[in-house]
This record gives C-alpha cells, sequence and structure tokens, in this order.
C-alpha cells in the first residue's frame, strides 16, 4: 500500500529527528544541502532563478522529489531584482559579473576585482564608533558601502540625533528629504517591496514541499560572532591584523553582537517553525588561525550563540568548513544531542571524540561525486555507514553543499544510503 | 634588552622591531642593510610556518609589518639578484572563482623563498595564463581554486595552455580547498599540493630537475 505524503513527511521527519537526538533511526536519513545542484539539473540557469522565482521552485521540486531525500535544506536563492535595486556590493551575480549558469558569489570588504577593490572594510579605527553606537554605524556607514543605491544615507546626522518634539521631528525628517536621500529611499521601498514578495513566494514553496511529503531540514542562519566581523565588517585580513593589534576590540565587537546572532537564529527559526538553525563556519579553521586564537578569539562566543539557540528551544546546525579535526575536542563541549555538527574532513575521527554528544552529517567529497565511479561512491558510503552510522546519530550528506557534481553519482550516494544504511535492530 | 630587527621581526614584535628601524635609520645605517635584516627575518617565519609553530594569521601580521617598515626606510624590498632566484612561477585563482586566501599565502610562502612570482589575481580567463607564460618564460604555473565549478576552468586553463603549445615548457600544480588528486588527473596537471608548504617543495623540485 503506497503511503499518504502525510504519511510520508512524518516517517522522514521522525528519522532525522531520531538521527539528531542520538536514537537509532530505522535507517541512515540523507539530507543533502543541494545548494545550486537543481539548476543545472532541471535545465535552468541560475540567473533565471533568480529573477523568475518560480522556476527555482520548479527546479527544487523536481530535484528533491527525483531524488526523495529525507529533507532538504531550503533553496537560499536570493532574488536578482531586490540586488538590481540596491545596486548590491557584496555579491556577485549572474549578470553582474557571473556567468548566468553559475552561482552568485559573496564579495568580502576589501576584495579586490579587476584591479580594483569593490567596497571598502570597515577601518580599525571605526570600531569604536560600531562599539558605541552598532545601528547608527550600520545605517550610516556600512549600508552606504554595500550598496550603490544606497550611498546617500552617509550624509545623514546621527540616528541619536533625532529627538523628540516638534522641532526635532521636522529637523529630522528635513534630513531624509534631500534629492538624495530621497532616491536612496525611493530604492529601498522597490527593493523592500520586492524583498516581501520574493519571502513570500519562497515560504509557499517550503509549504507546497510539505504538501508533498518533504519536511525542510532548516531555514534560519545565523553566525558565529568572529566570523559576523571577519566576513562583513573587517574582511579575512583585517580580523586576522585585530587578533595582534586590535585584540581588545575584535572580541568586544563578538561579545557585543553575540546577543544579535541569537536573535537572528531564535527569530527566523520561529517565523518559520523549523527549529534547526544553521551557522557556518568560515574563519576558524585550521587554516585561518592557530588553536590558540580559536580558544581566545572564535569558540568562546560561537559557543554562546549555540547555548543561546539550545536555551531557546531550537538545535544549532553547526557547518564546519575546512578541517576541524584539530578543534574537535572545543567543539565538543555542548550539551549532548542537543547540537548537530556538519564534519567537512576526517568524519571517522570526528565520530570518535563528538559521537556520543552530538549528531554528524557529511559524507563523499564533492570530487568524487565529481569524477568517481559508481563503485567508488558506494564504497565510501558504505564505510561511512559501517563506521559513523554506528548507534545512529548520523545524517548522510556531501562533504560541501552541491553544485554541478555528477547527478548520476548524487543518485548513487542517495540510493545507496537507503538500501545499505538501514538498521537492523 | 635590545634586541635585533631579525629576532623583533620573526617573534611578530611590531612596536619593537620599528622602534629598532627608527633607532638604526636615525644612527645613518644603511636602509639595505635594515631590509637584509627583515629578509633574513621573512625567511624565519617562513620556517615556522612549516614546522605548524605559526599560522596564516601570522605569515598575514608579518607582511603587515614590512609594509610598515618598507614604509618607514622608503625603500622598496631590494629584489633577490636574477641570477639567485631559482626560478618563476605564474600563480591565479582560475576563471569563476575570486577566493584568495589560499592563493596569497601561497604567492607569500613562494616569495619568501625566492621565487619570483607573478601573481595573476583572482577569476583568471585562461588567455591570461597563457599571456603571461609567454611573457615571462616562467616554467612554473600554480592554480589555485575552492569551487565546485573550477575543476573545469582548471582543464579549461590546462587545455589552453596546451593550445598554444606551451605545455611542455611548465609544470603545473594545482590546489585549494575541495582540490585532490583525482581532480589533478582531471585537469591534466602534473601535481596537486596540500598547502603552501606543497607548493614550495613542488616547486623547488622541479626547478632543481632541471
Ligand atoms: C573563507 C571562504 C570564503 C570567503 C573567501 C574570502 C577570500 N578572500 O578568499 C568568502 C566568505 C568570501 C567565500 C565566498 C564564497 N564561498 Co567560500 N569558502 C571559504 C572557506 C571556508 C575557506 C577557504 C579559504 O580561504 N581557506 C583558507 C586557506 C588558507 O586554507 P587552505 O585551503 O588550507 O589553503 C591552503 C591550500 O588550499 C593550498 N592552496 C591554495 N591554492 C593553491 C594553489 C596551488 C597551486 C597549490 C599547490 C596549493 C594551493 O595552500 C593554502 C595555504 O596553505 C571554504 C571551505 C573550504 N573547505 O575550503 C569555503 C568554500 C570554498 N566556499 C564555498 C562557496 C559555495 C562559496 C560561495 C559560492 C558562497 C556564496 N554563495 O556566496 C562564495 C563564492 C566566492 C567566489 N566566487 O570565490 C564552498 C564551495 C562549495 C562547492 N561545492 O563549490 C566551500 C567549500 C564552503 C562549503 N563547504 O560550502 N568563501
Amino acid at each position: 500500500m503506497t503511503k499518504t505524503p502525510e504519511e510520508l513527511y512524518q516517517e522522514r521527519a521522525k528519522r532525522v529527528d531520531d538521527a539528531i537526538h542520538l536514537r537509532i533511526p530505522d535507517r541512515i536519513p540523507i539530507v543533502p544541502d543541494a545548494e545550486f545542484f537543481p539548476f543545472k539539473y532541471a535545465g535552468i540557469t541560475v540567473e533565471e532563478g533568480m529573477y523568475d522565482y518560480e522556476k527555482t521552485y520548479t527546479a527544487w521540486k523536481k530535484t528533491v522529489t527525483d531524488f526523495e531525500w529525507d529533507e532538504y535544506i531550503a533553496p537560499f536563492t536570493y532574488s536578482g531584482s531586490v540586488l538590481d535595486y540596491l545596486d548590491f556590493k557584496q555579491l556577485r551575480w549572474p549578470g553582474h559579473g557571473v556567468k548566468p549558469t553559475h552561482p552568485y558569489q559573496f564579495v568580502e570588504p576589501g576584495q579586490v576585482l579587476d584591479g580594483k577593490e569593490v567596497y571598502a572594510p570597515m577601518s580599525a579605527e571605526d570600531y569604536d564608533w560600531f562599539l558605541d553606537d552598532p545601528s547608527d554605524y550600520m545605517v550610516r556607514a556600512y549600508f552606504p558601502k554595500i550598496a550603490g543605491a544606497l550611498a546617500p544615507l552617509a550624509k545623514l546626522p546621527p540616528l541619536h540625533g533625532i529627538i523628540c518634539y516638534y522641532q526635532g521631528v521636522f529637523e529630522s525628517l528635513s534630513a531624509l528629504g534631500t534629492p538624495e536621500v530621497l532616491g536612496a529611499l525611493e530604492s529601498l521601498s522597490k527593493a523592500s517591496t520586492e524583498a516581501f514578495k520574493w519571502l513570500n513566494s519562497f515560504l509557499g514553496f517550503i509549504g507546497r514541499m510539505a504538501a508533498l511529503g518533504y519536511p525542510t531540514f532548516c531555514l534560519a542562519v545565523t553566525h558565529a560572532p568572529y566570523d559576523y566581523i571577519a566576513n562583513f565588517l573587517r574582511g579575512t585580513r583585517g580580523a586576522m591584523i585585530d587578533m595582534y593589534r586590535n585584540p581588545e576590540k575584535i572580541l568586544q565587537s563578538c561579545e557585543k553582537i553575540t546577543p544579535w546572532m541569537i536573535d537572528a537564529g531564535v527569530g527566523g527559526a520561529k517565523a518559520t517553525g523549523i527549529p534547526v538553525v544553521a551557522i557556518f563556519l568560515h574563519k576558524g579553521f585550521e587554516g585561518m588561525m592557530s588553536e590558540e586564537q580559536f580558544r581566545t578569539f572564535y569558540w568562546p562566543t560561537l559557543r554562546k550563540v549555540i547555548m543561546g539557540l539550545i536555551d531557546a528551544g531550537m538545535t544549532p546546525f553547526v557547518f564546519t568548513e575546512g578541517d576541524y579535526t584539530s578543534r574537535l575536542k572545543f567543539i565538543k563541549d555542548v550539551p549532548k544531542g542537543k547540537v548537530v555538527y556538519h564534519i567537512e574532513r576526517d568524519l571517522f575521527k570526528a565520530k570518535e571524540v563528538l559521537g556520543d554528544i552530538a549528531c554528524l552529517t557529511g559524507g563523499p567529497p564533492n570530487s568524487l561525486l565529481c569524477t568517481g565511479t559508481t563503485e567508488q561512491v558506494k564504497a565510501y558510503c558504505k564505510k561511512l555507514i559501517d563506521v559513523v552510522g554506528e548507534g545512529g546519530g548520523f545524517i548522510l550528506d556531501p562533504e560541501a553543499p552541491l553544485v554541478d557534481e555528477n547527478p548520476e553519482n548524487v543518485r548513487v550516494m542517495t540510493e545507496f544510503t537507503k538500501e545499505y544504511g538501514v538498521y537492523r535492530q | 634588552m635590545v634586541r635585533d630587527i631579525v629576532s623583533a621581526l620573526a617573534d611578530l614584535k611590531e612596536k619593537e622591531a620599528l622602534k629598532i628601524v627608527q633607532e638604526r635609520l636615525s644612527a645613518g645605517d644603511d636602509p639595505l642593510s635594515i631590509l637584509e635584516d627583515t629578509k633574513q627575518a621573512m625567511g624565519i617565519i617562513g620556517k615556522r610556518f612549516e614546522t605548524r609553530e605559526y599560522f596564516i594569521p601570522d605569515l598575514v601580521y608579518s607582511g603587515e609589518i614590512l609594509k610598515e617598515i618598507t614604509k618607514m626606510v622608503k625603500l622598496k624590498l631590494p629584489k633577490t639578484a636574477q641570477d639567485e632566484r631559482p626560478g618563476k612561477v605564474i600563480i591565479g585563482t582560475v576563471a569563476g572563482d575570486i577566493h584568495d586566501i589560499g592563493k596569497n599565502i601561497v604567492t607569500f610562502m613562494l616569495d619568501i623563498n625566492g621565487f619570483e612570482v607573478y601573481d595573476l589575481g583572482v577569476d583568471l580567463p585562461a588567455q591570461k595564463f597563457v599571456e603571461k607564460i609567454k611573457e615571462t618564460d616562467a616554467n612554473i604555473v600554480g592554480l589555485s581554486g575552492f569551487l565546485t565549478l573550477v575543476f573545469d576552468s582548471m582543464k579549461e586553463t590546462i587545455e589552453a595552455i596546451k593550445a598554444a603549445g606551451l605545455r611542455d615548457r611548465v609544470k603545473i600544480m594545482v590546489g585549494g580547498g575541495l582540490i585532490d588528486d583525482e581532480i589533478r588527473k582531471y585537469t591534466g596537471a602534473d601535481a596537486y599540493g596540500r598547502d603552501a608548504i606543497a607548493a614550495v617543495s613542488l616547486a623547488r623540485k622541479w626547478v632543481g630537475g632541471k
């Protein structure tokens, strides 16, 4: 007898939930982060999907239902139109620096493309401004840097200058009334209208997938505080140098934004009803800092974010990027059965250290999925299932998000996991 | 305790290093001899990175201190004489990718090991590499990339080098994030390097073998 979508939904959700909470599910769940894979797979370009949201959803629906994954990580395919209205500098996207078929790409502060710095990082001197009045810094310094259309906001008087009583109202409003600032507000209004439309269409898609029997694994995203500073404000180089020249400032800033990072995750999870909150870790692995620096600058506030999410009833999905082997001894210091760790390198070692504490996700290298044979993919998955799957607490997904791996190998990975990954009690 | 520039810089003591530079300049020391000392310090820093005593931020910071010193002495670092340079390396991040941290570290390490490095930047069409090989007569090419989509860009770059009739003139190494030996085979490169240290030993091996 075939199961109804509702039954399948419950079955899949339970399978994943069991793995997350270190119980033994009926079999190992498979939940790939398909990221940009559905575009090529379904025969559309990234550009089409960024401007015609329905096309993205059709591609995703085809991908998820063809492979019948247990859950899927929601597509973060941003709206090209919103980026256009903003003249956004922090991404390159199809038609704006990348080919129609390529993923949009984050550009960090201070990065040089075609011999030019795209936008400047926050200066070390501006730490004081940021620490003293972060919202003022964001509105008057940060937004003007990252969006050409918002550059006029740099001319606004300080936000704390908005005083009450009627003269205050008139003064504040007149500051917004210059032709330049009005132009910025107009762009902002267009971008916001489109963003609202985009978000609703996105949530509609999540609902449609649920009706077909597919739960979403996670939707809300937040950041490790050090990454937030390094990725968005100071740039990788700037943050690295701050660890020597301005250690107090970068630490204070990480502390300052820790509650924001918790709120962002909890807010996103509450708005969508999906309790898993992703935190992609960029700049704490061995290629980026020493162990001592990790222990000082990275882990303490990341741990606070993790704990804050747990205290609010959420499940942090901590996605380590790069080699975390030397960091395992730190990140095991979390409550049992409350955190999911994605491990890119050496899942076997991670199982030894974290296996009793946290659910692990990970799987075959993307290089293998690109160029390997069916037998190689199966052999790799078998070893993972045997060793890392032992005793539950394992979800299979590829080493890194999918982009243009061989669909045949993705199918082999999926079907083999379903067949061989069954727990026989 | 008065220390010399070599150890102050090698230990990343910025204030101390800059103070000694200032003192030596005021005492009328030859700026070139100061720069020779910094070169020696950079060599020590590179060694400490190889032995995992130093990490990437240490390299980045040392580069930053060095910048300050060269500003103070108002001179560029003297180039190692051409005949002392073991070889020329062209390096860059291939088309479609703008990750540059790993590549910059490779450049840095090759540079302090005496190689003449031409860092072409990021998101480079294959033709850029071809032109630079012709222009510089370099015998080593390093292709960096972090995204899955660079597997093809690397392959195309190497094919373009071949099509230009230059493949026999250069040794090609690939590296970065998700690259491994499987991808090396796929792209047709001569070697895969796991990190900047591997890049240096590959380059050394290739020039030594000549
Ligand atoms: C930091 C980072 C970023 C930074 C880059 C900042 C910068 N200025 O370069 C930011 C945040 C901007 C970024 C953006 C993006 N990233 Co990114 N990023 C990373 C991360 C976490 C680390 C890469 C890095 O800089 N490492 C630092 C170096 C020093 O460490 P290392 O690799 O050990 O370095 C050594 C070797 O690589 C080697 N090496 C390097 N080059 C060469 C060359 C030669 C010849 C040799 C021999 C050796 C060699 O030597 C280095 C020094 O020892 C990786 C994760 C990973 N596993 O690599 C993802 C990763 C590469 N990024 C990824 C993605 C998807 C992106 C984005 C597309 C995301 C987005 N949608 O915006 C954009 C794309 C931007 C672009 N077009 O390049 C994915 C790729 C997935 C895939 N399947 O393709 C990864 C794998 C993360 C993940 N797991 O999802 N990223």
